[in-house]
């Protein structure tokens, strides 16, 4: 047996497992299962991983099992291994892996801890499916898989209207996305004649300039299939438009946050973009495109990311935002940075938001940081986790000498937009470093406000409850809630002892720690050097040496540019939340409507609820009301019954009762008929 | 087995027992419909087993003249009948094991008339002749209009008169213009009328007299309104057969009559049928959105869910059909599935009220795991058998018409809404009355009913070859008759021109080529 059916089938048996034996096999057990087979997937995964990067390994299908079988259209489970996938393979085993693990701690309290498990182990088994498909019907099964399992996390805690409102909402939004990528696999194989993706692949650059019917409209194909296609990856990356799910998806256990809505399922789209990517290649209007919304979700997350209170949605909208970063760079062609920024960013955002988790645990539920503040010295570890998930992400470091993760993803995506030399690169470059400054802000301001700073844990209910002796039973941000009817925090500690996180959460932290501080020097010159990045994709994906080239060529001052907005990002921050504290307060006076634009994410939630949600239910009850009771019935059978009615009281009075009548006009009507049929 | 007359058996067994339940008491009826059924089902799995796929057309072939020049016990089936009556025998003694307990008056006339039920299902999907093909059709109403009629809710009278009412409407024309073909044609024997070339002009009427009554069946919007009706009246099992088999008989003449008999006239109205189906799967979507009822939501879902048949149909080629056929089967399932989870709760609370329940995922585990299993299934779920089915129809319209594809695959997204607000509101967030968090979780018979299904979505789903390999020569056969009818598409593309469109990124031609070494 090939080790990738092992790495793909463990957890699914895992998840079966746990969440058929659930009460059966307690708590442990079911612990035990799922754990051990993810970390048998990942022990198994980086050899795959490393033999790419020596370049020793080939790419590979294994066949499964005959799928569908209609005409033309033949699919197959298989899985197949390439250095894309292996990329995906050890981002997705690793951090499911450490999120297990850190599960055993968080969840520690929960009364469903098998089911809680079995679902995280199920996503694995989807999400694998997915970066292991080797046609576009696979991939969809992953696609909607991994869907199905957000949405079981998200609404984990089912008692809660807000968790399963946000579970429904991340299911139906993505259906959305599904929507354009069901259409776009339909015209794929309307032109292609086949949906497996390496003949799709090799069959596209033959379709460029053709044109294309669709929706009365006559389109150049490529662009039709990649655009619809897109929009799949819109919905499941969260970008701009359908990126409303990813921030309430934070209702979900933040272990599921930091695995499905962080590391791994979000990024999703970005590896479809990257997978099909000589096939966005041979249409610069789709790829114009996905740099577009790519660098305008950059920004718009960026935004509202600034003046967030919640400790988590504060890095949801960091995460949409880096998703951007990674479309644009797909956009201008730097599939290689895209991926590299993929793959660092799944280590550093997924100890930030673990880190959240740790914090979050200490603070007894609370996840305002307004009631937070000067934590550093009672929960150090967890302090230092942080800082460094913020060095990677705000992307620290000296050229040349040493850079956290982010420093070598980041940089090289900006460097790429700027070297493309196209307008959306250089538009996307300049938003980009913009969209950085805010990064780096609002990742210190994160930082500041949590660990600096004086105590606020006064105002908190929930430290009021932990203090007054009002147990919870119920693990942390089950009982969280965002929107607080206090004001103004009070400073205090309220006698409250934040504890640090027992050490099956802190290994997770330590080890994704290393990633977010390594793993850029370690593997950028496989993922992104010109010589070194087209040896290890081998053709994986689409890799442009010249532009890789390029970037190395770009004037100093676009390379220092994403160091001085970082540096400016910081020192706002700083200057706002540590220097004088009450200077944020005058720019949000002076700012009011621009600061509750931003609050309110930019309406989109409000906006969606008149355009969409209102209506389809206020239309659902006219078609039933109207349509159906007073217009379809009522000339229909009703006005038939009614036709009957008239006509029994002028036979009753020839016949003895209904049945009769009934029966009479039956026979003779059907006499009549046949007669005429037949004598005609 | 070329001597036994094994389909005769298979509606002679159920008709016998529905007359022996008749002379028993309540207990005896429920154990001897038990065994009938179960009995017809072995016969079913033999039939299957004895299948050749891709072998002659029509198989297990019987032909006893009754006499007449146009009526003749003239039985066959190909695969596409053959799947229907394993769905139907499949079905049956789950119906019979759901109106176990909950079924108290009648029981003997119950069971008999759902036997009686069952044969001429049976009938149906067997008859070779077509005033047979009628009578059992037909007949098949009798026993339904009863089910609803006797053992049906509070207003089971004003139920079952509309769908009688709706349905005769469709037959009365039907039976005409079967005459009208008899007449032509000289015969009645379903295998020949399909090789025979009906003048087009005169098509068109036949098609639109099949087309009343199979859309009434079907149902097509906008003569759908007597289904949620029916629906919500009948008992648990009456629903179940309904949506499981009596719907599929619409899809079934479509395959069978309209499209071989008619080709010429199907080709013209493949746009009626797709604007019929796209306002289907909007409008109906929209209305189960805002139901209270739990059956009538499943209901108008079913009418979204056949939509699906009606354009994987008339799309002309292979996925279509095939797709549409692999939806008549999972709906089969996973609509009578979604009709057991509603018995099951209504038999312990008696209301269908959504609002009433809640958070039953607490009190009841297991019925909270099977009933999302089957949500899945029902919003098409790629692994579930409501994947394969949908994907294939909506993949073969839109190689026909791709704004008919932008309409059937708005029904993931609306789908996706109805079936998880009304799984929030049934298994999810806290119980609305003492009642309903004081249920217990599924008995083992219940277990018995639900499990099975459970596991055909998941096999049709994951490995759905079994399915349709018996269809695939009949498909095959399908798609040569109306080949030359077959409508272009809108799509068109043209043949691509590589050397006059630059790539997006000119200069990375060469990388990508040195990539590849």
């Amino acid at each position: 047996m090939q080790s990738i059916t092992l790495i793909v089938f463990l957890p699914l048996l895992a998840a079966i497992v746990a969440g058929l034996g659930n009460r059966a096999i307690g708590n442990t057990a079911a612990k035990l299962i799922t754990t051990g087979a993810l970390f048998i997937s990942c022990a198994l995964s980086w050899p795959i991983f490393i033999a790419f990067l020596n370049g020793s390994a080939e790419a590979t299908v294994v066949p499964v099992l005959h799928w569908i079988n209609s005409g033309d259209l033949q699919v197959d489970w298989a899985l197949r291994v390439d250095a894309l996938t292996a990329v995906m393979l050890v981002v997705v085993t690793t951090v499911s892996s450490l999120v297990h693990l850190y599960s055993w701690g968080y969840m520690a309290e929960d009364p469903s801890q098998p089911r809680f498990f079995a679902y995280l182990s199920l996503f694995t088994f989807a999400m694998l499916m997915l970066v292991t498909a080797d046609s576009l019907i696979q991939m969809f099964f992953g696609w909607e898989g991994v869907g199905l399992a957000s949405y079981l996390l998200i609404g984990f805690w089912y008692h809660k209207p807000s968790a399963n409102a946000a579970a429904i909402k991340a299911f139906v939004v993505n259906r959305v996305g599904d929507f354009g990528f069901s259409l776009g696999i339909f015209g794929t194989f309307l032109v292609f004649g086949t949906v497996s993706i390496p003949a799709i692949l090799a069959a596209s650059p033959s379709m460029a300039g053709s044109t294309i019917g669709f929706a009365g409209m006559r389109v150049d194909t490529m662009t039709l299939l990649c655009l619809l296609l897109f929009i799949g990856a819109m919905g499941k990356s969260a970008q701009l438009g359908l990126h409303t799910w990813l921030p309430d998806a934070m209702e979900g256990p933040t272990p599921v946050s930091a695995l499905i809505h962080a590391a791994t399922m979000v990024t999703a789209g970005v590896f479809m973009v990257c997978r099909l990517s000589p096939m966005f290649e041979q249409s610069e209007t789709a790829l114009s495109v996905v740099t577009y919304v790519g660098l305008a979700t950059a920004l718009f997350a960026a935004t509202v990311g600034v003046v967030q209170n919640d400790i988590k949605r504060v890095i949801a909208y960091s995460t949409c935002s880096q998703l951007g970063y990674m479309f644009f760079a797909a956009g201008v062609g730097a599939y290689g940075a895209a991926m590299f920024h993929l793959f660092t960013h799944a280590f550093f955002k997924a100890l930030l938001f673990l880190g959240a988790g740790s914090v979050i645990h200490a603070m007894h539920h609370e996840q305002d940081m307004r009631y937070y503040g000067a934590l550093r010295k009672e929960i150090p570890l967890t302090f230092w986790a942080m800082i460094m998930g913020t060095l990677a992400i705000t992307g620290v470091g000296v050229l040349g000498v040493f850079g956290f993760a982010g420093f070598y993803s980041k940089d090289a995506i900006l460097e790429s937009a700027f070297a493309s030399g196209s307008v959306p690169g250089t538009i996307a470059f300049t938003v980009g470093a913009f969209a950085a400054l805010l990064t780096s802000f609002y990742s210190w301001r994160l930082i500041f406000l949590t660990f600096f700073g004086k105590a606020r844990w006064a105002g908190s209910e929930h430290i009021q409850h932990a203090v007054h002796g009002d147990h919870h039973d119920h693990p942390d941000e089950e009982h969280g809630d965002s929107s607080h009817a206090v004001a103004t925090p009070q400073v205090g500690t309220a006698g409250y002892h934040p504890h640090e996180s027992p050490w099956t959460m802190l290994v997770p932290l330590a080890l994704l720690s290393v990633g977010a501080v390594f793993a850029g020097m370690a593997f950028h010159h496989a993922f992104i050097d010109a010589e070194g990045g087209a040896h290890f994709w081998g053709g994986s994906l689409f890799f442009d040496t010249h532009l890789m080239h390029a970037i190395h060529e770009v004037p100093l001052w676009v390379k220092l540019t994403p160091a001085a907005v970082m540096i400016v990002g910081f020192l706002i921050a700083w200057n706002n939340y540590i220097r004088d504290p009450s200077a944020l307060s005058r720019i949000v006076a002076a700012t009011g409507s621009l600061h509750t634009f931003l609050m309110k994410k930019w309406y989109f939630d409000e906006i969606y609820d008149v355009i969409f949600v209102r209506p389809a239910l206020a239309i659902g009850r006219f078609f039933w009301h109207r349509g159906d009771e007073q217009t379809i019935d009522r000339f229909g059978p009703h006005g038939a019954a009614y036709a009957v009615g008239v006509g029994n009281r002028i036979t009753a009075r020839l016949q003895s009762g209904y049945l009769n009548s009934y029966a009479l006009i039956m026979l003779l009507g059907l006499v009549a008929a046949a007669t005429w049929a037949m004598t005609r | 087995m070329t001597d036994f007359p094994i389909l005769s058996v298979m509606i002679a067994v159920p008709l016998l027992a529905a007359l022996g339940c008749l002379f028993l008491r309540a207990e005896g009826a429920r154990w001897l419909a038990l065994i009938a059924t179960f009995v017809d089902l072995a016969l079913g799995l033999m039939l299957w087993a004895n299948f050749e796929n891709g072998g002659a057309q029509w198989q297990f072939v019987e032909n006893l003249p009754l006499g007449g020049t146009y009526l003749n016990w003239q039985l066959g089936i190909d695969g596409i009948a053959l799947m229907l009556i394993l769905l139907s025998v499949f079905l049956m003694p789950i119906c019979i094991g759901a109106s176990w307990r909950s079924i108290e008056k009648r029981v003997p006339e119950y069971m008999s008339a759902f036997l009686l039920m069952e044969a001429l299902m049976l009938g149906v999907f067997a008859a070779q002749d077509l005033l047979l093909f009628y009578i059992f059709f037909e007949g098949g109403l009798i026993p339904m209009y009863l089910i609803i009629g006797i053992w049906g809710g509070a207003e089971r009278i004003k139920a079952s008169y509309k769908f009688f009412l709706y349905t005769l409407f469709g037959s009365v024309l039907m039976l005409i213009a079967m005459l009208v073909m008899i007449n032509q044609a000289g015969t009645g024997y379903i295998p020949t009328l399909i090789a025979y070339d009906f003048a087009p002009s005169l098509q068109t009427w036949l098609w639109l007299a099949f087309f009343a009554s199979f859309a009434v069946k079907m149902p097509m919007w906008p003569v759908h309104t007597w289904l949620p009706d029916a629906h919500v009246q009948a008992p648990t099992a009456g629903s179940v057969i309904l949506a499981g088999v009596l719907l599929k008989m619409g899809g079934y003449g479509f395959v069978r009559f309209s499209l071989p008999m008619f080709p010429d006239a199907s080709a013209q109205f493949v746009p009626l049928v797709f604007i019929l189906s796209s306002v289907a799967i909007v409008y109906t979507s929209l209305v189960a959105l805002v139901q209270r009822d739990m059956k009538k939501l499943i209901a108008y879902s079913s009418v979204a869910h056949m939509a699906f048949v009606t354009f994987g149909l008339f799309a002309f080629n292979r996925q279509g059909i095939e797709g549409a056929l692999i939806v008549m089967l999972s709906h089969g399932l996973v609509s009578g599935a979604l009709f057991l989870c509603v018995g099951v709760i209504y038999d312990r609370m008696h209301t269908r009220e959504i609002e009433k329940y809640g958070g039953l995922a607490n009190n009841m585990p297991g019925y909270a795991v099977l009933f999302l299993l089957f949500t899945m299934a029902a919003v098409g779920l790629p692994g579930t058998s409501g994947f394969v089915g949908e994907f294939l129809a909506m993949m073969g319209t839109y190689k026909v018409s791709t704004w008919g594809a932008i309409f059937a695959t708005t029904g993931i997204i609306l789908g996706a809404a109805y079936m998880l607000y009304l799984y929030w509101r049934i298994a999810y967030g806290a119980a609305r009355t003492a009642e309903a968090s004081a249920m217990r979780d599924l008995s083992v018979r219940e277990w018995g009913l639900l499990a099975p299904i459970a596991a055909a979505v998941l096999w049709m789903g994951v490995y759905p070859e079994p399915f349709l390999a018996p269809m695939r020569a009949d498909v095959g056969r399908l798609l040569e008759r109306t080949e030359r009818v077959t409508p272009a598409g809108d799509s068109r593309p043209t043949a691509g021109n590589p050397a006059a469109a630059a790539p997006a990124h000119g200069a990375a031609a060469h990388g990508a080529e040195e990539a590849a070494h």
